[in-house]
């Protein structure tokens, strides 16, 4: 379905999204847009609804007003693993992996095939399933872990294997919600640098607070406060922006 | 049967072949014909572990009326029966001969529309698995897609089975009420109620139960299987990986009421009636306890459960039949604090590796004759 007036270079289209929970609106009219092979990073203080956005694209939570068109497709009328077989892959700010089966299984099922209950009764474990959770393995460092059961791993590693499983998934639109969170330094260096390859060739949207990492990554920055948009820009435009100095940087 | 190496690992297949000559030879040659149709009484409650542990150990979908599907086979199974009991020369002293001594009773005069299909074996066949199915499939749809789950969906389950109960006992005159549907004598004009028939029939649900397990076995190996696992942990990774987790939760569902409408129609015609006391909430949940005392994680758990929780249940009521209720559940609590995996998982945890250390050491030091190690794998 293509609408008119949608501007079509752009992968994602948010326009006057709203969501209110009990009368408090958490996203109070909230447009942005983000285009092909860019990679946009949301920061904000506390409670300013970063995470629910992205709630709101990925199906998690349902919008009270408002569109998000993805591709031309309309997402708040679309169910969550509709949304996933649209192009779209979350990662969650505390590591959901499948503790009780091995890496291996873990990226397995997020290879995008067998996702009906038939398919996945006669899914096959065929040389391009093994070849290719092998080729995510190496990348995310888990190349020599692939039988080991997931609750073995360390935080980091389990953030990686997340991140792993959406790599298989193989996203347009890439979102990650703190990836580096909680994490050793060197399990951050080590994350940059994962990140920075996986993100060629797709969309990503990150929530980071991490102001490095993020003058690392960042093509353009949106800053939130309250529920709506504070600043948006190059992050040198957002950094001299006084009104974000107040609320945020300033702290 | 195709048994490989991959199908079973060796822990598996120990206990398959373990169950086999138990189930198939032990069982049939040291017990007498009464003892022996008490233990296929006790093994139609292991078609509804099997399904449990689909559901609830892997699926984590704790069902606490898996006694309506129980009851749909069993019932499925007696109308056919009765129907075929309730000739016109048999029932002749009625005033409406043909039909069923209960419906007489009631003043029907006419078979009710619902019964007419149960005339043929075919079509009995098919409604043992396809009503029950159909059932499970409405529940889980309404449930499921309303992401009802977790103890509010064990406790819509039990309500199920209260209100099946209730309805059944109501409707007297369909159902035969609390008496249930009784003096059933052949099966497609061959007499259940004598001691051959007895042995027969208890081959046949031995046969059906190894192929549930198979089946069972199947499906836990698929990628099916594992997403059940998944879901059990990461419900919202496994919807957010591209999968309708309320789907494959209807699917777990289903497949353990199938199982379990098995059961119900293999009882029926090992004990030679129906009654509304095995659909309810007490049969219920006892049926979570066999399950749960067997290792809800375990297919062959399930079928040890259902064999040693019933004979406890058989030798202790008969001596204190107050106390075995408190056993029971005084069992159930035990078991879940100190064993959640249940006996399997002990038999995991602590004679497994005495096994395994028993096969290493023959394996690395050969011909050295301890003979310990010539020692067969107790069971």
């Amino acid at each position: 379905m293509l609408i008119g007036h949608q501007p079509k270079d752009f992968l994602l289209a948010v326009s006057g999204l709203t969501v209110s929970f009990d009368g408090f609106k958490a996203v109070n009219d909230l447009s942005f847009y983000v285009e092909d092979n860019e990679i946009r990073v949301i920061i904000g203080p506390n409670g300013a609804g970063k995470t629910t956005v992205l709630d709101l694209i990925c199906g998690k939570t349902k919008a009270t007003s408002g569109s998000i068109q993805f591709r031309g497709k309309e997402l708040t009328k679309l169910r969550e693993n509709e949304i996933v077989q649209a192009g779209v892959g979350r990662k969650f700010q505390t590591p959901s992996v499948f503790e009780d089966l091995t890496v291996f299984e873990n990226l397995e099922i997020s290879f995008p095939r067998g996702r009906t209950v038939f398919g996945s009764l006669t899914f096959q474990r065929d040389a391009t399933v093994k070849q290719r959770v092998e080729e995510v393995a190496e990348m995310i460092f888990l190349k020599d872990r692939l039988d080991t059961y997931a609750d073995q791993l360390s935080h980091g590693q389990k953030q990686w294997l997340e991140i792993g499983m959406l790599l298989i998934q193989d996203p347009d639109l890439l979102m990650l919600d703190e990836p580096v969170a909680g994490m050793s330094v060197s399990e951050r260096a080590k994350t940059a640098e994962l990140l920075n390859r996986i993100i060629k060739g797709r969309s990503v949207l990150v929530i980071e607070h991490d102001m490095k990492f993020v003058e690392d990554i960042a093509h353009k920055v949106t800053v939130l406060h309250q529920g709506q948009i504070l600043s948006e820009g190059t992050m040198e435009h957002v950094k001299n922006d006084p009104k974000v100095i107040e609320v945020y940087l300033g702290h | 049967m195709i048994i490989n190496s991959r199908f079973f690992n060796r822990s598996e297949l120990i206990g398959f072949v373990a169950l086999a000559l138990l189930l198939f030879v032990i069982l049939p040659l040291s017990l007498d014909i009464f003892r022996l149709n008490l233990v296929a009484k006790y093994l139609t409650y292991a078609f509804v572990g099997i399904g449990l542990v689909l559901c609830w150990g892997y699926g984590g979908i704790l069902s606490l009326g898996q006694g309506v599907f129980f009851g749909l086979g069993g019932y499925c199974m007696a109308m056919y029966l009765k129907l075929e009991a309730s000739s016109v020369e048999n029932t002749k002293i009625q005033s409406t001969p043909g039909i069923p001594d209960f419906m007489d009773w009631n003043q029907l005069t006419q078979l009710p529309f619902f019964w007419k299909p149960f005339h043929s074996f075919p079509i009995t066949l098919i409604a043992i698995m396809l009503v029950p199915g159909i059932f499970a499939f409405i529940i889980g749809a309404a449930m499921f897609k309303r992401r009802v789950g977790g103890v509010y969906f064990a406790i819509i389950t039990q309500a199920i089975a209260a209100i099946m109960t209730i309805l059944i006992v109501g409707q007297q005159g369909y159902t035969g009420g609390i008496n249930g549907i009784t003096d059933l004598r052949t099966l497609h004009g061959w007499d259940i109620r004598t001691d051959h028939a007895k042995f027969i029939l208890y081959f046949i649900e031995v046969v059906l139960l190894f192929a549930c397990i198979i089946a069972a076995q199947f499906i836990r190996l698929t990628k099916l299987g594992r997403i059940l696992v998944a879901m059990r942990e990461q419900e919202d990774r496994v919807r957010f990986s591209g999968y309708s987790v309320a789907n494959f939760k209807i699917f777990a569902f289903c497949a353990a009421a199938i199982f379990a409408a098995i059961g119900g129609a293999m009882f029926t015609l090992e004990v030679g009636f129906m009654s509304p006391s095995f659909v309810g909430i007490v049969p219920s949940i006892e049926m979570v306890i066999y399950t749960a005392v067997g290792g809800r994680m375990s297919i062959f758990g399930a079928v040890w459960g259902s064999l040693l929780v019933n004979f406890a249940k058989t030798s202790l009521s008969e001596s204190f039949p107050q106390l075995w209720l408190f056993g029971l559940g005084a069992l159930f609590i035990a078991v879940v604090l100190a064993f959640p995996n249940g006996l399997s998982g002990i038999w995991q945890d602590y004679v497994q590796p005495h096994i395994d250390r028993l096969l290493a050491s023959r394996k690395s030091k050969p011909g050295n004759g301890f003979p310990v190690a010539d020692g067969a794998p107790a069971e």
